[in-house]
């Protein structure tokens, strides 16, 4: 009895805080997104290309990923191709800054 | 008052014809951002021009001229251009193919080569006209698919070296050796390893060596005894340790050897690997602050300088070569990307990508001396690299 609850109140408590997180990560500022910016444009670009047209990883634009499931756009970014250099980003990136990403990739991403 | 202004400009022109200098003390720094590349001077330590109109120059590389006049740039979207360092402007520019990775220079400086992503192969080019001489695709396996091609080198007769990354072959083509249909005879060496990344040759022109992603170890290829073939050094070097995801690939290029011993980096491991180089076996791992992206030996030999990878990029590590410890920690800027020693090693120039700005520091006392800025400065390339095999 006494166990059930605390795994109950656990997992509570986890919806809560992860509620929290995403409330709070639905608005991000206009800093971070000049950051995740960055980050395409010169750390995913190191290996996709400043402009997405590709390198040891395929082409990110707007153009080649319009034949691409989003889903699997994102459970790449998120969890990285085990055999590949695509690296995962979850421990990095928050779950809407992934979003955040795929979006404007699919938008095509503005170099600075 | 008319007179004056007649004079001034008469004498401008002219004085920019007087002033003759050579290049040995001149590099190159690639601007990222701005498609652009600053002329410097490190006797100086100023920029002297920029030339702009270059491309996208994500990951770029340059090799120089024999003369050391002129600077050869690869560009990310396939450009290829020819650079005037005492002018400081292009010379000519062409667009060679899709999306290219690098590039060399042969042994005569007679041909520039570039190895390309998409569509994968290396392209030769005349480096006085940049006209095509050769194609060659780099193409594998049953259904005939093209490879990247990484880790392309010059080695002595006239010859380049390179890897396929999705092939897992090591090919040279030898252009004293040209065939009937008049093309460079091409020796392939297959399952290397999985995924070359990238290579380098010894500073002697003797051994191409490959790094491999895809497993741990290196393919090594003895270049004065091709017929026995690549063989496998280090392969258990990452035995015991857990891998990480690698955030951004390191480079070979550079390699720093010393008398007994060779450096390099684990690919996934925020560790230095130092190898024996009679017998290529392992000697020492060096725990260090990230994943390393270049490790370079000071000319001398004395200090091995290492940046590191995403996210903790904004590091430099100085180790001592006998000890094999760690000397000296330095912080540059966000987004350290390169490091390029002065010919004779008392200075180091370092680029922060995202600080904007190049750092040029005495390799004695670790000071600062000065800093340039640059819009996104990556690759730093000093005109001695004209007379070294392999850069
Ligand atoms: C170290 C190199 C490297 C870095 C850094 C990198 N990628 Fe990749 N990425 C790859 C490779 C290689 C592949 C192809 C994997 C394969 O062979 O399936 C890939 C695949 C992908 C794909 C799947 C594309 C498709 O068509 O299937 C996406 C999306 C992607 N990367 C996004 C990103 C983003 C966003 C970043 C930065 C946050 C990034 N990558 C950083 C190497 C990299």
């Amino acid at each position: 009895m006494v166990k059930g609850f605390v795994i109950k109140s656990i997992s509570v408590m986890s919806v809560f805080i992860f509620c929290n997180l995403v409330i709070a990560e639905n608005n991000i500022s206009t800093q971070r997104s000049i950051e995740l910016n960055n980050l395409l444009v010169q750390d995913c670009g190191s290996c996709h290309g400043m402009t997405m047209k590709g390198g040891l990883g395929p082409a990110l634009t707007p153009e080649v990923l319009l034949t691409k499931p989003r889903d699997m756009i994102t459970a790449t970014i998120t969890h990285g191709r085990p055999g590949t250099p695509m690296p995962p980003w979850k421990n990095i990136l928050s779950a809407e800054e992934i979003n955040w990403m795929v979006d404007t990739l699919y938008a095509g991403v503005k170099q600075e | 008052m008319k007179l004056k202004l007649l004079i001034v400009l008469l004498a401008l022109p002219l004085s920019a014809c007087n002033t003759l200098r050579g290049t040995g003390d001149l590099g190159v720094v690639i601007e990222r951002a701005t498609g652009s590349l600053q002329v410097v001077d490190s006797t100086q330590r100023v920029s002297l021009s920029q030339v702009n109109g270059l491309g996208d120059l994500s990951h770029a590389s340059i090799v120089y001229s024999r003369d050391e006049r002129f600077a050869y740039v690869f560009g990310r979207d396939g450009g290829l251009t020819k650079v005037d360092i005492l002018k400081g402007e292009i010379t000519k520019r062409i667009i060679q193919s899709g999306n290219s990775i690098g590039g060399a220079i042969s042994q005569d400086g007679k041909l520039v080569s570039v190895s390309n992503y998409t569509p994968g192969g290396v392209n030769v080019f005349n480096a006085e006209t940049l006209a095509l001489v050769e194609s060659i695709p780099a193409i594998y396996g049953k259904d005939n698919k093209q490879s990247k091609v990484v880790g392309l080198v010059d080695a002595p007769g006239q010859r380049f070296v390179f890897s396929l990354y999705d092939a897992g072959e090591i090919w040279i083509a030898d252009f004293n050796h040209v065939n009937n249909n008049g093309k460079a005879a091409i020796t392939k060496f297959k399952n290397i390893g999985k995924q070359p990344y990238d290579g380098l040759i010894t500073p002697d022109g003797r051994y191409y060596i490959a790094g491999l992603f895809g497993e741990d170890g290196l393919a090594v290829l003895d270049l004065w005894h091709p017929e026995k073939g690549v063989k496998r050094i280090l392969a258990n070097y990452g035995r015991g340790g857990k891998k990480m995801p690698v955030y951004k690939m390191p480079h070979l290029e550079g390699w720093a050897m010393t008398e007994d011993y060779a450096f390099f980096p684990a690919v996934g491991r925020n560790e230095v690997l130092v190898m024996n180089r009679r017998n290529w076996k392992q000697v020492k791992k060096i725990a260090v602050h990230g994943q390393p992206v270049f490790v370079m030996a000071r000319p001398d030999g004395r200090q091995v300088w290492v940046n590191y990878a995403y996210p903790k990029n904004d590091t430099v590590e100085v180790i001592d070569t006998e000890s094999l410890k760690i000397i000296k920690t330095l912080k540059p800027g966000k987004a350290v990307l390169h490091m390029e020693f002065t010919p004779r090693g008392e200075q180091v120039w370092i680029s922060a990508r995202d600080a904007g700005k190049v750092t040029v520091y005495d390799t004695a006392t670790f000071k600062a001396l000065t800093t340039l800025p640059m819009a996104k400065p990556s690759g730093i390339f000093f005109t001695n690299r004209a007379h070294r095999i392999g850069l």
